[in-house]
């Protein structure tokens, strides 16, 4: 059944995209915006695969993920929000940070081989039509992501934590006269934000392509951080536009191994181009308020500066 | 013990520079534990760099050599910095501009030296602008984040000199290696003393000179600056940032994409895989560290040349990877807005009152 694989295949190569969006979201809902998002996939991804590998856990690896990731998102948090540094910049330092570093500590992890997550099928679900193997007869990875998906969506519009941290990405001020620290809840914000990026890195070491690779985030990370504002800073919609790209990469990979004239480099170009587009089509329905971004994103919050 | 936050009035410049070199040697000091956890002397790894690219003539002209993408790509991304526009696409537009000047160097079939020097640089200034100018026609019109396009449009830029090489402009007597055939002598800029300088060094400091006086003595540098720094006023004022935004974001493209012809032109000779290990993104840093001048840019290139020809001798010396350079690199933008704080704000302890 082409159908089936195509499926099967989009929802594996969307995860780590899924995971990465995630985060990116919790972190701009905040109203931090993170540019380390590539950089973090990496760093979660070589914790994942040397963590999985030295204790032969993969449950261990991707708790490693988490924490590496979450510790690297913190220095992004303690500079843009503590110190009120320039966001942007901050962001593309740590995606330089994360590149470098894991370049200078995966080298002994290259060319190790790892039994990575296999599948587990859940009874009656799995055997659905069409949907049933891809969705159902997943790793507990893609399972995790369906979770969190549904959990960051409760978190954000049906608990006080959630209305506390929409609001301080909002309108700061007004949140920091409620008595919620503003800074408190976005240095939380992108910290935790930023291991759920780390979990999507350690997907594509530990079950999307069991190994370690430099730089093996390829622009997924990017490709991220522009789903966000297709999103709408909404989770559900994180998802349809993950496996959007999910389903071009499993297309272009069947292409490929279909043996087309095409050039791969050219099919390889297609993911990028489609986030372009996607990007200016988002950003159209943002200018006419179909969809509306935090309003106090990107933003350093300064008491003193208070209108 | 209680401690305050209080904005300083207005900054010094002295404590501003004093800050600035302060968070270089910390983020010295930070990567030297990285490498030492690597399994890497630091101390001696520090001074392989500095001899390897400084000691010499040979290693100052292989410095130079590093410089000179530089220059273009860090004033191409400190021009569009000034009107807070990011342009982090400078990798890119660096690889559509030697993809522009090798179609010239291959198909054009001119024979007179200045002629194809000429037009090369053109094309590739041309390619570059046009590669930028998407991004900046983009932000102009539709208001789209020009952060993630030029990123995404590298990936893009770096696939198709890959589809070039390893396709239609293969050199068919190459052996099958992904690179085109070697530029006939008429498209090869002059070297200089028996090393790979080339005239591209020149190039670039001209351009900066250039750039210094456009941004510093011009309305249209004025302009630039307003623009950037208060946009609302800017209008008000009958400025027209759209065209603004659009006209920057080519130029700036076309000055990294001039990286492309000089790289092609001055030291390859012909187009291949990897011509550029990323002096798109050390532009970064180089603007930032600049604080946006084209004289600021010219020294931090040099620095950053220096730390690119150290980064190739320690990947040769102790088989450290050449991206480690880049989390060198992080570190120090880091410590640097880190640093930030500490000029803006001052920090004051008190007793607390019995």
């Amino acid at each position: 059944m082409i159908v089936e694989i195509l499926l099967d295949a989009t929802v594996r190569a969307g995860t780590p995209i899924l995971f990465a969006t995630l985060g990116a979201i919790i972190n701009e809902r905040a109203g931090i915006i993170n540019l380390g998002i590539e950089g973090l996939m990496l760093i979660g991804a070589l914790a994942g695969f040397t963590a999985a590998h030295l204790s032969g856990s993969l449950a261990v690896g991707v708790l490693a993920a988490f924490t590496a990731a979450l510790m690297a998102g913190a220095i992004h948090g303690f500079i843009t929000v503590q110190l009120r540094g320039n966001q942007i910049v901050s962001g593309l330092a740590l995606t330089m940070f994360g590149i470098g570093i894991t370049a200078l500590f995966g080298r002994s992890m290259v060319g190790i081989r790892l039994d990575g997550f296999t599948r587990l099928a859940i009874p009656g679900l799995s055997e659905l039509p069409i949907v049933g193997k891809a969705f159902f007869n997943q790793d507990p990875l893609i399972y995790l992501s369906f979770l969190l998906t549904v959990l960051i969506w409760v978190f954000f519009y049906r608990s006080r934590w959630g209305l506390a941290l929409r609001s301080v990405g909002e309108n700061p001020a007004a949140a920091d006269t409620c008595g919620i620290s503003v800074s408190l809840y976005r240095f939380c914000a992108v910290a935790v934000g930023s291991g759920i990026v780390g979990i999507g890195g350690a997907y594509l070491s530990l079950a999307y392509t069991p190994l370690w690779m430099e730089n093996m985030s390829a622009g997924r990370g990017w490709i991220a951080v522009a789903l966000v504002i297709f999103a709408s800073w909404s989770s559900g919609r994180a998802m349809l536009g993950a496996y959007l790209f999910g389903g071009l990469t499993a297309l272009q990979l069947r292409f490929q191994a279909m043996g087309t004239e095409i050039s791969a480099h050219i099919l390889q170009m297609l993911p990028y181009v489609f986030t372009i587009v996607v990007l200016v089509i988002s950003t159209i329905r943002l200018e006419k308020g179909a969809s509306q971004q935090p309003a106090g994103l990107g933003e350093a919050y300064d008491r003193e500066d208070r209108k | 013990m209680i401690f305050a936050i209080e904005k300083r009035g207005a900054p010094s410049k002295t404590f501003a520079f004093t800050a600035t070199v302060l968070s270089v040697l910390v983020a010295l000091a930070v990567a030297g534990l990285l490498l030492l956890a690597a399994g890497v002397n630091p101390l001696a790894a520090y001074r392989d760099i500095v001899v390897e690219s400084l000691g010499s003539l040979y290693g100052l002209s292989e410095t130079l050599v590093k410089t000179t993408p530089l220059l273009f790509t860090g004033l191409a991304v400190s021009l569009a910095f000034r009107m807070q526009i990011w342009n982090i696409g400078a990798e890119g537009q660096l690889y559509m501009g030697a993809c522009g000047a090798s179609y010239i160097a291959l198909f054009s079939g001119i024979e007179n030296h200045l002629l194809m020097i000429t037009t090369m640089f053109l094309a590739a200034a041309l390619f570059g602008g046009c590669w930028g100018g998407v991004a900046g026609f983009l932000r102009a019109r539709l208001r789209v984040n020009e952060v993630i396009v030029t990123l995404l449009m590298n990936y893009i830029a770096i696939l198709w000199v890959d589809y070039l090489i390893y396709g239609p402009w293969r050199d068919p007597k190459g052996f099958n290696f992904p690179l085109t055939a070697q530029f006939s002598e008429a498209a090869r800029l002059s070297e200089y003393f028996d090393t790979r300088l080339h005239s591209g060094f020149f190039l670039g400091l001209l351009l900066a000179l250039l750039l210094y006086v456009f941004m510093e003595r011009t309305i249209w540098g004025y302009e630039i600056k307003v623009i950037g720094s208060n946009p609302a006023a800017a209008r008000y004022a009958g400025m027209k940032t759209g065209a603004a935004i659009f006209l920057v974001m080519f130029l700036s493209g076309a000055i990294a994409g001039i990286a492309g012809f000089s790289e092609v032109a001055g030291l390859q000779n012909r187009l291949q895989h990897g011509i550029s290990p990323g002096y798109g993104y050390t532009a970064i840093i180089i603007a930032w560290l600049a604080k946006r001048s084209a004289i600021g840019v010219v020294i931090v290139s040099f620095l950053m040349g220096v730390l690119l020809v150290g980064g190739d001798s320690l990947q040769l010396i102790w088989q450290l990877p050449v991206a480690f350079v880049y989390a060198f690199q992080g570190l120090i933008l880091f410590f640097l807005l880190g640093s930030d704080f500490f000029v803006r704000y001052r920090v004051r302890f008190r007793r607390k009152a019995a």
